[in-house]
């Protein structure tokens, strides 16, 4: 088959990779129909996270068909269209048994401080990912659905990861009605969880990040204030003046790792790889809301300690909250919302790359060329 | 509370800010707005809610996959996680500086993500020379997708905007270029002493 794989930082191509085999009775082997690059596919890309083999196939967010199964799978059949969370979880132990999937304790033998993710480095379990024509899928009776016949195919690829993570980080801010929201980051995260704030409740939506391309479509998408961040001396200052100099209620990290507007952060986490990620925008999110506010972090960042702010975070009283989403336990909820319009996913996408041009699909990602938001994969073309 | 009729900003007296918009404003405005105000109505409210067998696992502990070779795993684990990938197992120098990092070191401690951190430069070292004796050697142009920037507005996506990623952008290809840069400069600094010493 045709596969994506990691060269080194910055360098990827496509190689010729052996189908993956069943290795456990409930795998299923899953033939790639669409697929995605995500945000924090850069941090990988960029050598950022700890234990990212030269070899490794990226990619979590897929949609595809069953090709074959193990012989306990119970649930799916070979010819199911399924979409397949970014969490690869038992179901069964004690965090799946509590709802948090994306906190399992059965899939991922390298840590013990995150789950199984799909081509995610071996930090998350070492499985290699989606960006390819076929993928493995551990525990194919507990993760995959089968995408219902209304839906289409490029929500329901957005829906297995980048939607449910955005509604999730403004799940996680705890609004209550009439709450300031400030998201930072402008990407599909961060549009998604501006546009969830209004469904929960929320009386004012901010939206900060310094491409003005994506302010824009945070306007349009997610009925957002926006400011470029570039055009203020300092942003919390302008936050404070902005809610009368109280501060937000709830503030969203949706940057994480690769966070610009400090040049000294953002060059010791994402080129010298001396921080787990650049804590600029969270840094920024624990400044700039109220005392006894809520933040909530869905950006991604390494395993390595990160220059953070505690001290603000501590004397403000806020409530950090914080995990990847266990995509799953939204579906229901998000399958409402998009049915009834309330979130519209496939506006997020902007490009649609064949699988042999994945490298240009990344650079333009990572270079946020061409007006770039979302790019897809699609492997049917290699 | 009531809204604050104070002129004083609102950080400093008792009362809240007045709301920008009613709700029937925002519901007219937004759609969707205020669908899953009642937190009963958000998936992961509250965050632990037992399950109770909806997950599709119809097993308490799953079966065992078989472990092919040592897996490296986490001293904080008990034991091998029954199920686990099986990309890109350790090998050479980089592999032994995992397979250390991952038998000495928990993950609360620093040396173990830095070990790996210096495990993944060593295997891009030796992955890039393996590729010369192979077919199909790196090609740093291919690979970072750099023709995009003729094929995908690389000049107007960056010109006359106001973003602050390129001053770091700059720095990139020392990241990309540096290593190989270094490594010609080595290998004619070489050659060089082994001529000279071959001469005399």
């Amino acid at each position: 088959m045709r596969a994506m794989v990691y060269r080194g930082p910055y360098k990827i191509r496509v190689e010729e990779k052996d189908v993956p085999r069943i290795e456990h009775p409930d795998d299923a082997i899953v033939r790639v129909t669409m697929g995605a690059i995500c945000g924090s596919d850069l941090h990988l890309y960029h050598g950022l996270m700890p234990d990212t083999r030269i070899g490794h196939t990226f990619g979590h967010e897929f949609i595809g068909v069953v090709d074959q199964v193990g012989s306990s799978v119970q649930n799916l059949k070979v010819g199911d269209r399924v979409m397949v969370p970014f969490n690869i979880f038992c179901g069964s132990c004690w965090f799946c048994a509590r709802g948090l999937y994306s906190n399992c304790h059965n899939v991922n033998p390298n840590a013990t401080a995150v789950g199984g993710i799909y081509g995610y480095s071996h930090t998350t379990g070492g499985y290699d990912g989606a960006q390819a024509q076929y993928v493995r899928v551990p525990f194919a009776d507990v993760g995959p659905s089968i995408i219902p016949d209304w839906l289409s195919d490029e929500d329901a690829v957005l829906l297995t990861d980048a939607v449910p993570t955005g509604y999730f980080g403004a799940q996680l801010g705890e609004i209550v009605e009439g709450d300031t929201v400030v998201v930072f980051g402008a990407g599909p995260v961060g549009l998604v969880a501006a546009k969830s704030a209004w469904l929960m409740g929320a009386g004012r939506v901010i939206v900060i990040d310094h491409l003005e391309y994506r302010l824009e479509k945070a306007r349009t998408f997610a009925h957002a204030e926006t400011f470029n961040f570039t055009e203020y001396d300092d942003i919390v200052v302008e936050m404070k003046k902005q809610t009368d100099f109280l501060g937000a209620d709830v503030a969203i990290d949706a940057v994480g790792a690769e966070a610009d507007g400090n040049l000294l952060q953002h060059v010791t986490s994402a080129t010298l790889k001396l921080q787990g990620g650049s804590p600029v925008a969270l840094n920024w999110a624990i400044d700039s809301v109220r005392k006894g506010a809520t933040v909530s972090v869905v950006g991604a960042y390494g395993p390595i300690f990160s220059a953070v702010k505690f001290g603000d975070a501590m004397n403000k009283g806020l409530t950090l909250r914080m995990n990847q989403c266990p995509v799953k336990r939204q579906w229901p909820r998000l399958f409402e919302h998009v049915r009834n319009g309330h979130l519209t996913p496939n506006e997020l996408v902007t490009h649609r790359v064949p699988l042999e041009d994945i490298a240009e699909g990344y650079h333009i990602f990572s270079a946020k060329l061409d007006g770039c938001i979302k790019p897809l994969v699609l492997p049917s073309a290699a | 509370m009531t809204s604050s009729t104070s002129d004083l900003p609102i950080a400093y007296v008792p009362g809240r800010p007045a709301a920008r918009e009613t709700a029937d404003q925002l519901r007219a405005r937004i759609p969707g707005w205020g669908a899953d105000l009642d937190p009963k109505d958000r998936p992961s409210t509250p965050k632990l809610q037992y399950q109770d067998g909806l997950t599709g696992a119809h097993w308490e502990f799953p079966e065992r996959q078989p472990e092919k070779w040592p897996r490296e795993r986490s001293l904080e684990h008990a034991f091998l996680t029954p199920v686990f990938g099986t990309a890109q197992p350790p090998k050479g120098l980089s592999g032994a500086i995992r397979k250390l990092s991952y038998a000495r070191y928990s993950e609360g401690r620093a040396a173990h993500w830095l070990l790996l951190v210096l495990a993944d430069r060593v295997d891009a070292v030796e992955e890039h020379l393996r590729s010369f004796l192979t077919s199909r050697p790196d090609n740093p142009i291919t690979e970072t997708g750099v023709r995009s920037e003729f094929t995908h507005s690389g000049l107007s996506s960056r010109l006359g905007k106001k973003r602050t990623d390129l001053v770091h952008q700059s720095l990139d290809p020392i990241v990309v270029v540096g290593p190989w840069v270094a490594a010609a400069a080595g290998a004619v600094l070489g050659a060089r002493r082994l001529v000279r010493a071959v001469a005399r």
